[in-house]
């Protein structure tokens, strides 16, 4: 029964949604305040209603109902209950209803917060939401039900894959899609300023928190994917290039673009339609990677046929969303006009910088996924080419190391019209900095890698840099102390979220290079009583017994690490085997260091007693995390900016009838 | 709806490695040469899963290629050698960074072409942004002329 209100419930959000779409906009259009009015409760109900889906489909998950086919296939009565909660996303269905729901709660938020908006340009925001919410529910309603029910019931379930049977994992999907649902905000408001044909300060400063949510939330989620895949698989890697790693980056690049571009808009009201074109781009993007990695193209292109309704479905959303948005642009963006004047070396020339590099960014790691696809699709899978790790190593890591560089300069450039020289002076001290950790680098690195000065020149350059600018913001050393310390605290958090977003990248270029570059590494069979010593620390394995968790059962391994006589921990590493899929898992052992992570795992036994064991020393492996946290608190501070809580802003110059009329 | 699920499970299962890849038993006695079968299994994808080196997949297949550029190394070729054959064996499917030749042209050059283009185009903005603004100074609003005016009273006070 219950199952039957929730999809009874997502029927009514479509219906709900059609609305939301169709009678706000034509109000809009014909200054209509009654009919604009329509757009507000249309956005609460919609979400009240899938969210009454959600919560159907959640106690389904929660109460095993196994009579419904999507709890049957992707759940199990033994699993903990953390992963009956997620399995309600872990699959194709629920995660697409998660998608709605999360669109839903921004719907509701704009039609909360939104009241300081001008009702044209709120309306219109929501309609262009609701028109999405259409799309999508229809996606589900017709091709994707999670609501269908399997008669007779099953016994029990088929569990939910023991890899996604994870801590980080659980919550990686959410994450991501409140950084791609975000970005529809971004695309609405982008849509509903192309159909007014203005875009202005007060505009950007719209968008702005939107944009700045979820790039915070895709930071978190890419971060959680990485993370898990350091640990869960088994030898440290955390980022491979892989079309579905891609699929999330892309939106984060487009987003990181918007970002930057949506401030020149607001401070010298010029790219206007540059900026709406990328947030058209960034919400694209978000569309692309949820079909990517949903649809089974990327494994093969003939993955799509399989399914044609479902491939079909996509195609053409797909193609309306991208295709219309980026049609309308053509037709109204050159209305766009700025005003602004336009220097190239001044801040606006740096932020100008920042889009170009990360725009060709992503535009290449969009070649280099869909590349294989294309090839592929044109010879007929006659010949068909591998673009992985090496080819972004050698293209998209270059486009980056002036981007960085320039990160340092740009803030110390001053609006309108900077002065480069001033700038490279004032910045001397991260020069000298930059030089001090090459050569100390050079010095306790053995064997030289070239790519590991690299890393650390521009991770010292940056983190310096931006440290440097925060000095010179609050006059350090030239004003009293006191004085230096008012301005600190009177600093606006948006400052502080951009000296923080900076510094955190720092951090993390120097993380992905100490892990890149100066891994150890030790592959051996190990007796119980062995030892073997790994950048210094000495492993001594005391055998692996056999262990029962609740849904699976495992091989626990034991080390005792230590370093000159000194115990340092013991690791516990195991290799589990889930009993409903009969999958493996391997569970690393990790003892997080300041310098760097110890790392332990254990494999199969080997005849004679002994087990396959893999230690790693991968060093500065936890700064990378550290320094996307950083980042997000960037964000996050940013946010909490009282010139950016959402609505604040109010346009002026503007009479309150004109917006409504355009 | 069931043949996709199963194909996803199936991606997911290709795509799901387990403890990383390399085997004490493949090791090559030398260090030398294995830290350089190591370097060859970094450009060499497992031909069967997703995106995925050699050197990082512990499919069934992946082992056997790592075993046969070990067998290659062990005979006395180059790097480049052992590449070669292995693309002989599998195509340039087995390379993940692809190689230089008409239908990746658009691939390698793609990129540098954008950026040509990124930079031509904010080039051409940038100067057309200046030339408008040297040209004609933007008048003043209303608003800014009323502000003006307040000043000016302000100053005869």
């Amino acid at each position: 029964m219950i199952i039957e209100i929730g999809h009874f419930a997502l029927v009514l959000a479509l219906f709900v949604a059609v609305v939301q779409a169709a009678v706000p906009m034509a109000g809009a259009q014909r200054g209509d305040a009654a009919w604009m009015a329509v757009a507000r409760p249309a956005a609460l109900a919609q979400f009240l209603l899938v969210a009454v889906a959600f919560g159907c489909l959640t106690h389904a998950f929660v109460t095993s109902d196994f009579s419904v086919l999507n709890v049957a296939q992707n759940s199990h009565s033994t699993k903990p209950m953390l992963y009956k909660v997620s399995g309600v996303w872990g699959n194709h269905e629920g995660s697409m209803l998660l998608w709605v729901l999360i669109l839903a709660v921004f719907g509701c938020a704009v039609a909360l917060f939104g009241r300081n908006l001008p009702p044209g340009l709120r309306s219109r925001a929501l309609a262009i939401q609701g028109l999405i919410s259409v799309g999508f529910l229809l996606f589900i309603l017709f091709t994707s039900n999670p609501f269908a029910r399997l008669l007779p019931a099953a016994r029990d379930g088929q569990g939910l894959n023991p890899l996604l049977q994870d801590p980080g994992l659980a919550f990686h999907p959410p994450f991501l899609y409140l950084g791609y649902v975000g970005f529809s905000m971004a695309f609405s408001f982008a849509i509903a300023a192309l159909i007014e044909g203005r875009v202005d300060a007060a505009w950007a400063r719209w968008v702005r928190p939107w944009t700045l949510a979820a790039w915070s939330f895709l930071t978190v989620g890419i971060g959680l994917g990485s993370w898990w895949a350091y640990y869960e698989l088994g030898w440290g890697g955390f980022w491979f290039w892989d079309p579905v790693e891609n699929a999330s980056f892309m939106p984060w690049l487009a987003g990181t673009a918007l970002l930057h571009s949506s401030i020149v808009v607001e401070k010298r009201d010029t790219m206007k339609a540059w900026t709406v074109f990328l947030a058209i781009v960034a919400f694209s993007l978000s569309l692309l990677g949820t079909f990517l990695v949903r649809s089974g193209v990327l494994t093969s292109v003939h993955a799509f046929a399989t399914d044609p309704k479902r491939g079909v479905f996509i195609l053409i959303l797909l193609i309306i969303v991208i295709g219309g948005s980026l049609a309308l642009f053509a037709w109204r963006g050159p209305q766009l006009k700025s005003t602004g004047l336009f220097q190239p070396v001044s801040r606006e020339g740096a932020l100008l910088l920042n889009n170009l590099m990360m725009t060709v960014g992503t535009a290449v790691v969009l070649l280099g996924t869909l590349y294989p696809l294309f090839t592929d699709a044109m010879t007929g899978g006659q010949s068909k080419v591998s673009v992985g790790a090496p080819f972004y190593n050698a293209v998209f890591v270059p486009l980056m190391i002036p981007m960085i560089a320039a990160m340092a300069v740009g803030p110390m450039l001053s609006w309108k019209r900077g002065d480069l020289g001033a700038a490279l002076t004032r910045l001397w001290l991260a020069c000298a900095a930059a030089a001090v950790a090459v050569a100390v680098t050079w010095l306790v690195q053995t064997g030289g890698s070239v790519l590991g000065l690299i890393g650390v020149l521009f991770a010292a350059w940056l983190a310096v840099g931006t440290l440097v600018e925060l000095a010179e913001r609050v006059r350090l050393f030239r004003a009293p102390a006191g004085e230096s310390l008012r301005r600190l605290a009177r600093l606006p958090r948006a400052a502080w979220g951009m000296t923080l977003a900076h510094f955190g990248l720092a951090v993390v270029v120097a993380g992905i290079t100490g892990a890149g570059v100066w891994k150890v590494e030790s592959i051996q069979a190990m007796k119980p009583g062995d030892s073997v010593d790994v950048a210094g620390y000495t492993y001594t394995f005391h055998g692996a017994q056999e262990h029962q968790g609740p849904n699976y059962s495992a091989l626990r391994g034991k080390f005792t690490v230590s370093r000159g006589g000194e115990p340092v921990v013991d690791l516990w590493p195991e290799k589990r085997v889930y009993t409903v899929r009969a999958m493996p898992t391997t569970e690393a052992a990790i003892h997080p260091t300041f310098w760097g992570d110890l790392y332990a795992v254990v494999g199969d036994a080997q005849p004679g007693g002994s087990f396959v064991t893999r230690l790693y020393f991968n060093p500065l492996v936890g700064w990378m995390w550290a320094g996307g946290l950083i980042m997000v608190l960037g964000g996050v501070l940013s946010l909490s900016d009282r010139r950016y809580r959402v609505g604040a802003p109010t346009r002026r110059r503007v009479p309150a009838g004109a917006a409504a009329r355009a | 709806m069931r043949r996709i699920a199963v194909l996803l499970l199936l991606a997911l299962a290709l795509w799901a490695p387990a403890a990383g890849a390399v085997e004490p038993a493949e090791k090559l006695a030398d260090p030398a040469l294995e830290s350089r079968a190591r370097e060859i299994s970094q450009v060499l994808r497992c031909v069967v899963c997703q995106n995925q080196s050699i050197d990082d997949s512990n499919a069934e297949l992946a082992h056997d290629m790592r075993l046969l550029v070990r067998e290659r190394l062990v005979k006395g070729e180059s790097n480049q050698q052992v590449i070669d054959y292995m693309v002989s064996r599998y195509g340039d499917f087995v390379l993940l960074k692809p190689p230089v030749k008409a239908k990746t042209y658009a691939l390698w050059f793609g990129p540098l072409a954008l950026f040509l283009i990124a930079v031509a185009v904010a080039v051409v903005f940038v100067r057309r942004r200046a030339a408008a603004t040297a040209a004609a100074p933007a008048p003043l609003s209303d608003d800014e002329r009323r502000r003006l005016d307040e000043l000016m009273k302000g100053g005869d006070r």
